[in-house]
Order: structure tokens, then C-alpha cells, then sequence
């Protein structure tokens, strides 16, 4: 039973952690949904050396560094301490975040600027790859064993509020950056897309002077008091087979799958929604919204669960779910916001016509807008840019964008739809810190279940919204061979979990 | 239980192997129907992130033959 004060103290533990874990994971997702924007102000497709460094700062850095980081930052938490480091983390993050706000785009400083976005984003992925482990081991430190899986899930929210938040912040900021939406739209992407970099820096201002006034892990002050804390952290985590046989456990039966479902539930779902059956931009993102803010709490839920039932099955039933129903899940996803089998209501269609006129460049441009809306209430929009009175000089290219508008019945199906992928997410997810503290002994604790975690996530999991859309550009016929990588990779991951982890809680994570 | 884990071991290894040989040929192939920075970086990338982990699933796999996980450790003390 916890006195009122140990109650009181595990309460500030969870908050300290979590909200420095929850700024990092927000720093890092901006980057990710501003991605088309930040490269069209410092990487030029014109420019080949450009286009080789935003490939590598939008595709590799961020989750190629992350087991790096989970190596360097587990190192040293586990012979400095937990608090210092994800100290030392979280400032590392928020100032390379608040940097990337500020550095003038390519036509003003030309090739330094592609360069210091791809270092301030390899610095990002390295920051991240620390904090995650020590939040989480800090947490699982403070915790009564009977209650690990519930103070751990508080860090497994984290990740998907971080990413709720960078998702509000930079719907919000779009919108009110003038009177008119279409000038605010233009006036973000010219530089309001800065502010959500600049914001960060307050958030993690605070947490620092949140941090700052936490104590170390009572486990690792009393193993650094006796003496007994590791030599060589990363030496031990992974040349010692007793110990490199559970890393490898760890990241082949339960973090490689865990990842490609976090990923598929909520950034290729994004992706999908706005790419392949043509979502409007805001719509995706309120649908993601929805869906995040109401599946959040089951995260709490299977994390307390599992100290009832124990972690395996949990995280097990969140692989078996995905693997049996992501592919009816997103053949519903395409139904939804089809009109195929609808009939047009003309006395809804109309056309708008906006002429640009001749802004010195030898050219003037037409926009003509077709609103057609279906029987079923889907409004499609189709923008399509003309050019006119075209001199001698270059012509730009024309343009057609497809966006669909579902309407209210179609918009919470949608949700419903997604809310069920988080729901994998959560079952997978939540009950995971405590699974993977429970793995590992104190003195090497930080170092060995951050690498699995960074790999399964960072490696496996980031990939997921590349590799599939990448299979649907090989096998175009098909808009759901996507599905296959995070199908595939959770399968394994299953009989692999399944045959081989023990549902057993361990009592003591004192050794 | 302990043998089937012994014999999906072997699974392991040939899958490991199997899969990053696949990765390996689609790489060439899709570099050279388009060889643009792009393609060559992704694949590039692809090849070089798979290698340590395909090494640590092979090592999984042989682990798992020689019979490591018939026993999960129980303390701290097994492990260090």
C-alpha cells in the first residue's frame, strides 16, 4: 500500500517524464509533417546535391540515427545516470528544433542551408533515440512492481500526443495567420511554417526547469552507491550471449512488430487517406485527430491490464488484430470515400474561375475549381491550373489536384475506421516499457531496451509509410500491397513473440 | 515446445538469408531501371540498414537451434 507522499511523488515522476517525452516526440514529428514544405525551402529538386541531402534529412536521418542515439545516450545513462541524460536529450532536441526555425532558406545562403537542416535533423534522431529508454526506465524505477505496466503506459501516450499535438499546432497555425484562409494557407508556407519549430522552445523551456527538480532513480543511486553500476554498458548489453539473446528477443518478437503497427495506425493511414483515396488535407488531419484523442486513454488501459494479465498476450492480440484486419479495414477506408458506384447531383456541381493575372514572369494563370458533388454527399474538388498569354519564356507546368470533402455520416466512419487501427496501436503499445524494463537488469537497463525499441520503431516501424508506398508505385494495380510490409513483419513478429516470451511478470527489477 | 522452438531456428536462418538475398536482387534491379539519386540512395540505404539486422536475425536463429530460449531467465543474475 503507497502512502499519500509516495503517491504524490510517483505522480510528479510520470508528469516530469512524460511531458519532456511528449515535447521530443511533437520536435520530432513536426519535421515530419512539414516535410514537402521544408523542402521546398531548402532543398531545390533543381539542384541534384540538394535533392540527395533532403532525401537523406526526410528519409534516413530520422530513424537511421535513432539506435545510434538509443547506443550513445543508453551509454551514458547507465554510467552517469537517468535524470542527466534525458536531461541532456531533451535539450539537445529543443535546440535543434528551435534552430530549424530559424535558418534562412536556399536562396538566401544557398548550400549551407540544406546542410544544417540534415545536421539539426540527424541531432533530432540522435536526441530522440536517448530520451525514449530513460523516460522509460526512469518511471518503471519509481514504480510499485504491481503497478509498472499503469505508470509506464502515462510514457506510451506520449508518442501519440506528441504527434496530436505537431498536428493542431500546425492546423491552427496555418489557419490563422490571416483573414482569408487562402492567405494564411500562403503565408505559412511562405514562413509561417516556422512558428511551429519556435513553439517548442517554450515547451521545452519548461520541462527542463520541470526536470531540473526531479532526483536520480533510487534503483541506479543505490547501484552507483554500492559501486555496481557497468563498465562498459554497451559491451555488456551486446557481447554477453546471455544478454544479446534477449535484445534480440526483444526487438524480433515484439518491437519490430509493435512498430510497423504504430506507424501503419497513424502515419501511413495519413498518408493513405490523403494520397490514395484523396482526402482533403484538413479532413485527414481531424480525422487522425479524432480518432487519437478517443483511443488514447485505452494506452492507460492495456498498460494496467497487463499487470493483471501479464504483457505478452496484450501486445500479441494488438499483432493478431492487425494482421487479420488491416486489409478488410482499409478495403473500408476505400469504400467510404468512393464514388464509383454514386451518381452525380448536378444541381450542386459548379465551377469556379480565378485568373491570376501577369505577375512579371510572362505569364498569367488560370484556376479553374470543379466542385462535383456525389448522391452519396462526397464533394470532390478538382483544381486545375491553366496557363495564359504565355510568352517566349519558360512555361510552368500545368497542375490537377484531386481532393475529396466526405460528408458527416461518411467523415465519423472514417474515424471509426482509424480508431480501430489505433486500437492495435494501443494493445501493441501500451503495456511495452514495462515488458521491455522487466527484460533487462539495472546496471545495463537503459542501453539494452533502448536499442531494441529504437530499432523496432526507428528501423522497422519508420519504414512502414516509405516501404508501402514505395510497393504501391512497383505493383500499381493494387492499392492495398502497401499492407504487405507491416502485415508481414507483425506476422513474423507474432510466432516469434508467441513461441518464444514468457508472460511471466518479473517481481524484481531491482537487480 | 523446446524442439518445435529448436526446429523453427532453422526457419529463421533460411528466412533471413532468403529475404535479405531478395533485397538485395531487387535493389539492382530497381536501380537500374531507374538509376536517378533517389532510387540509388533509398535502395542504397535499404541494403546497408538490413545488413546488421539480418546478421542479428541469423543469430536469432542460431540461438534458437542450439536451444538459448528453452529457458528465459528467471533473475538478473542469468543474464550478467
Amino acid at each position: 500500500m503507497q502512502s499519500i507522499s509516495e503517491k504524490k511523488q510517483i505522480r510528479k515522476v510520470i508528469f516530469a517524464s512524460s511531458v519532456g517525452t511528449l515535447i521530443e516526440w511533437y520536435d520530432f514529428y513536426i519535421f515530419g509533417s512539414l516535410a514537402p514544405i521544408i523542402a521546398s525551402q531548402f532543398f531545390p529538386k533543381t539542384n541534384p546535391t540538394a535533392a540527395l541531402l533532403s532525401t537523406l534529412a526526410t528519409f534516413a536521418a530520422g530513424f537511421i540515427v535513432r539506435p545510434f542515439g538509443a547506443l550513445v545516450f543508453g551509454r551514458l545513462g547507465d554510467k552517469v545516470g537517468r535524470k542527466y541524460t534525458f536531461l541532456l536529450t531533451l535539450i539537445l532536441m529543443g535546440g535543434s528544433t528551435f534552430a530549424i526555425g530559424l535558418i534562412p532558406g536556399y536562396e538566401k545562403i544557398g548550400f549551407l542551408a540544406p546542410m544544417l537542416v540534415l545536421l539539426l535533423r540527424l541531432i533530432q534522431g540522435l536526441a530522440l533515440g536517448g530520451e525514449y529508454g530513460g523516460a522509460a526506465t526512469y518511471v518503471a524505477e519509481h514504480a510499485p512492481t504491481n503497478r509498472r505496466g499503469y505508470f509506464t503506459s502515462w510514457i506510451q501516450t506520449t508518442a501519440t500526443l506528441g504527434l496530436l499535438l505537431s498536428l493542431g499546432i500546425i492546423l491552427i497555425t496555418r489557419k490563422s495567420l490571416a483573414t482569408d484562409p487562402a492567405d494564411s494557407i500562403r503565408v505559412f508556407e511562405d514562413w509561417g511554417w516556422r512558428i511551429p519549430f519556435w513553439f517548442s522552445v517554450i515547451l521545452v523551456g519548461m520541462s527542463i526547469y520541470i526536470r531540473l527538480k526531479m532526483h536520480e532513480s533510487p534503483m541506479f543511486s543505490k547501484l552507483k552507491a554500492e559501486g555496481k553500476i557497468s563498465v562498459n554498458p554497451i559491451k555488456e548489453s551486446l557481447m554477453h550471449k546471455s544478454n544479446l539473446k534477449m535484445v534480440l528477443l526483444a526487438l524480433f518478437g515484439a518491437t519490430m512488430g509493435q512498430g510497423v503497427v504504430w506507424y501503419t495506425g497513424q502515419f501511413y493511414a495519413q498518408t493513405f487517406m490523403e494520397n490514395t483515396i484523396k482526402i482533403d488535407f484538413e479532413q485527414t488531419r481531424t480525422i487522425l485527430i479524432c480518432a487519437i484523442v478517443a483511443a488514447t486513454p485505452l494506452f492507460i488501459f492495456f498498460g494496467n491490464l497487463s499487470d493483471k494479465i501479464g504483457r505478452k498476450w496484450i501486445i500479441m492480440a494488438g499483432l493478431l488484430s492487425a494482421v487479420i484486419l488491416y486489409r478488410p479495414i482499409y478495403h473500408q477506408m476505400i469504400s467510404v470515400a468512393s464514388v464509383t458506384d454514386s451518381q452525380v447531383d448536378n444541381s450542386k456541381t459548379h465551377i469556379d474561375r480565378v485568373l491570376k493575372p501577369n505577375t512579371g514572369k510572362g505569364y498569367s494563370l488560370q484556376n479553374t475549381t470543379t466542385y462535383t458533388v456525389y448522391e452519396n454527399g462526397i464533394t470532390e474538388k478538382k483544381i486545375h491550373v491553366d496557363t495564359l498569354y504565355s510568352g517566349e519564356i519558360e512555361k510552368p507546368q500545368l497542375v490537377d489536384k484531386v481532393s475529396k470533402q466526405l460528408p458527416e455520416n461518411r467523415y465519423w466512419m472514417m474515424v471509426a475506421l482509424i480508431f480501430l487501427q489505433i486500437l492495435f496501436v494501443t494493445m501493441s503499445y501500451g503495456p511495452i516499457a514495462a515488458f521491455l524494463v522487466e527484460l533487462f537488469p539495472t546496471k545495463i537497463r537503459y542501453t539494452s531496451m533502448s536499442l531494441p525499441y529504437h530499432l523496432g520503431n526507428g528501423v522497422f516501424g519508420g519504414l512502414t509509410p516509405f516501404i508501402a508506398v514505395l510497393l504501391g508505385t512497383m505493383y500499381s494495380g493494387d492499392l492495398l500491397v502497401g499492407l504487405w510490409y507491416p502485415i508481414i513483419i507483425a506476422g513474423f513478429c507474432l510466432l516469434i513473440g508467441s513461441l518464444y516470451l514468457s508472460n511471466k511478470i518479473d517481481n524484481n527489477v531491482n537487480d | 515446445m523446446n524442439s518445435i522452438k529448436k526446429f523453427f531456428g532453422i526457419i529463421w536462418m533460411i528466412l533471413g538469408a532468403g529475404t535479405y538475398g531478395m533485397l538485395v536482387k531487387t535493389a539492382i534491379t530497381q536501380i537500374s531501371l531507374k538509376p536517378t539519386t533517389d532510387t540509388i540512395v533509398q535502395w542504397s540505404i535499404f541494403v546497408i540498414i538490413f545488413l546488421p539486422i539480418t546478421i542479428g536475425f541469423l543469430i536469432f536463429g542460431w540461438l534458437a537451434f542450439k536451444g538459448a530460449y528453452d529457458h528465459l531467465p528467471s533473475s538478473s543474475d542469468e543474464i550478467v
